[in-house]
């Protein structure tokens, strides 16, 4: 709509959008670009004051790939992402709408009103709820599975933050199939029944061609935002011995932990390229969404 | 055969809702008792009902302070936002400018791109040369740059949605620009307003890296900070402290979704969060 009613012109235009523009710039495009040179440098903070920062090319780059630390780290956040984000909130949201498409009242809403929950509450209280549930000494989880005196977050702390995920993500993917389903016309899933379709059959022939574009896009935004996630820090800070200590973790340990900013920029920069490729991936999608009617 | 199968798949379904339901609300169950239970190990065990809890968080000298350290910073994003979003989107709603739609599209493409994780060394840096590290507007600026762009889109999405007749009436009668964005369109898109503004106070509230790589002083640290400071003191938690605190500090942004969807209808929205 360009209609200027208002009589803003163009110079108003620009005023009002000028500060937004600033804000922008100032926190969230200069740090893109400055994390680029901060990664060719060696930068290391020490104390409070930084030393002098030398531009040191690609060295942080080739350290990393050759240090196992880092390699590691890189193969846990597959980890947590494959399996949190992948099979565990798009799997577990599907399973979730796809169980729940024909049923009404209240058994609905208190899975629905459980799991919205579970989203709107505060990372941190949800972290701290999961200490406490998997505490060693008598904790909820371990009365419950008869389990004793069982580290979880010691011994299994890719387990532990991978459940810890999944219980805070799920509603979103719930929500997304479940308005999903409303587009799979029930006729269609009954003559396949009828057919003798298995539900395997139908999920895979009736359901899947329907809402392949949510499934996408519910697995794109789902591994964008558990790939970028730094709670989990909140549970095992990446210990014991770096087990869990997926990429987010790795570079706060590294820059502002132990101080090497330069090498930790040099991941991070890693980080916003792989992120570049998800959101691409996705506004390509929505895009070409747009375009298919239906 | 048909039956039979029938039959075995209510019962599956039954039985994966119910294992459902109990993962999801076993740890709620615990954070709606363990704060009132006199002696909360983590135990499942009948809990002995007391207040004295919430009397030991008052007492506490960061407890309420941080709490009240979230309001500033959540309300102070949330006004910085909505207002410079409010006026950026009218603007880019109501005239043409040369490159508007690239604009917001790589704007929109960058937030989601330049996160937490991918810029706290820059955003470190950045704050320590401004002089914006242990102060509440580091962390307002920050969560406000990132999140302005998303806050655009959907502000202009609104705006855009609104006749524009009653705007050219205003200007007629001698009407100013800002005057016809408060008076005028501002009523109109308020439920676009109050979506980003919850929207916001959500991040700010839940959000964690941020607040903890900018602030280090416990006096300005906001709950979610606090919160981790709590149980990683000393070894041995205290749990009725940090139950009773996370009770506390969960409600305002539970009470705040139940408030803006009773009240503008908005269910749950896709990107609410994050």
């Amino acid at each position: 709509m360009d209609t200027d009613a208002a009589g803003l012109g163009r110079g108003r235009a620009v005023a009002f959008t000028l500060p937004a523009l600033v804000l922008i710039g100032v926190f969230l495009i200069f740090p893109a670009i400055w994390t680029i040179y901060l990664g060719l440098t060696d930068y290391r903070l020490t104390g409070l004051a930084a030393a002098d920062p030398r531009l040191v090319g690609a060295d942080n780059y080739t350290a990393a790939l050759g240090d196992g630390r880092f390699r590691n780290s890189l193969w846990l956040t597959v980890q947590f992402v494959l399996g949190s984000a992948i099979i565990g909130q798009a799997g577990l949201g599907f399973a979730l709408a796809w169980t729940m498409r024909d049923r009404r009242g209240p058994l609905r809403k208190v899975v629905e009103a459980l799991v919205l929950l579970s989203w709107i509450l505060p990372g941190s209280v949800v972290a701290f709820l999961w200490i406490a549930l998997l505490d060693r000494d008598g904790g909820t989880l371990n009365t419950l599975l008869g389990t004793p005196g069982a580290a979880w977050l010691l011994d299994h702390p890719m387990l532990s933050i991978i459940v810890f995920n999944v219980w805070r993500g799920t509603a979103f993917s719930m929500m997304l199939y479940s308005a999903a389903l409303e587009n799979v016309p029930p006729s269609h899933l009954e003559t396949a029944r009828l057919a003798g379709a298995s539900t395997f059959q139908q999920l895979r022939d009736v359901v899947l061609p329907r809402i392949k574009g949510h499934v996408l896009t519910n697995v794109l935004l789902t591994s964008l935002w558990t790939f970028n996630d730094f709670t989990p820090f909140l549970l095992t800070a990446g210990g014991p011995e770096g087990r869990s200590e997926i990429l987010s973790v790795y570079i706060y340990n590294v820059a502002l932990r132990d101080g090497q900013l330069g090498a930790g920029a040099a991941v991070s920069f890693l980080v916003l390229l792989i992120n570049l490729v998800f959101a691409l991936a996705y506004l390509r999608l929505l895009r070409d969404r747009r375009e298919v009617p239906g | 055969m048909n039956l039979v199968r029938h039959v075995l798949g209510r019962i599956a379904s039954a039985v994966f809702l119910a294992v459902v339901v109990s993962f999801f609300a076993l740890p709620m169950l615990w954070l709606a008792s363990a704060p009132f239970d006199a002696h909360p190990s983590v135990t499942a065990s009948l809990p002995e009902f007391t207040l004295k809890n919430f009397r030991a968080i008052l007492d506490n000298p960061y407890a309420l302070g941080s709490i009240g350290n979230s309001v500033v910073q959540a309300g102070g994003a949330a006004v910085l936002v909505v207002v410079l979003a409010a006026l950026a989107a009218y603007a880019l709603s109501r005239v043409r400018v040369p490159g508007r739609d690239a604009l917001l599209y790589v704007l929109l493409l960058l937030s989601s791109v330049v996160t937490g994780t991918a810029a706290m060394v820059p955003i470190f840096e950045l704050a320590s040369r401004l002089d914006l590290i242990d102060t509440h507007l580091g962390v307002v600026l920050t969560v406000s740059g990132g999140l302005l762009p998303a806050a655009i889109f959907i502000l202009k999405d609104f705006m855009d949605a609104t006749p524009t007749s009653y705007e050219e009436s205003a200007r007629v009668f001698g009407a100013s620009p800002l005057q016809i964005l408060r008076h005028i369109v501002v009523p109109l898109v308020r439920p676009g307003l109050a979506t980003i503004a919850v929207w916001a106070v959500a991040n700010v509230w839940s959000g964690f890296l941020l607040q903890y790589i900018l602030l280090r002083d416990p006096d300005k640290s906001p709950g979610s900070v606090v919160l981790y400071t709590l149980y990683t003191e000393g070894g041995q938690p205290n749990l009725s402290l940090i139950s009773t605190f996370s009770l506390l500090y969960s409600l305002p942004v539970v009470l705040m979704y139940l408030f803006v969807s009773s009240r503008y209808g908005f269910r749950f929205h896709g990107g609410i969060k994050r």
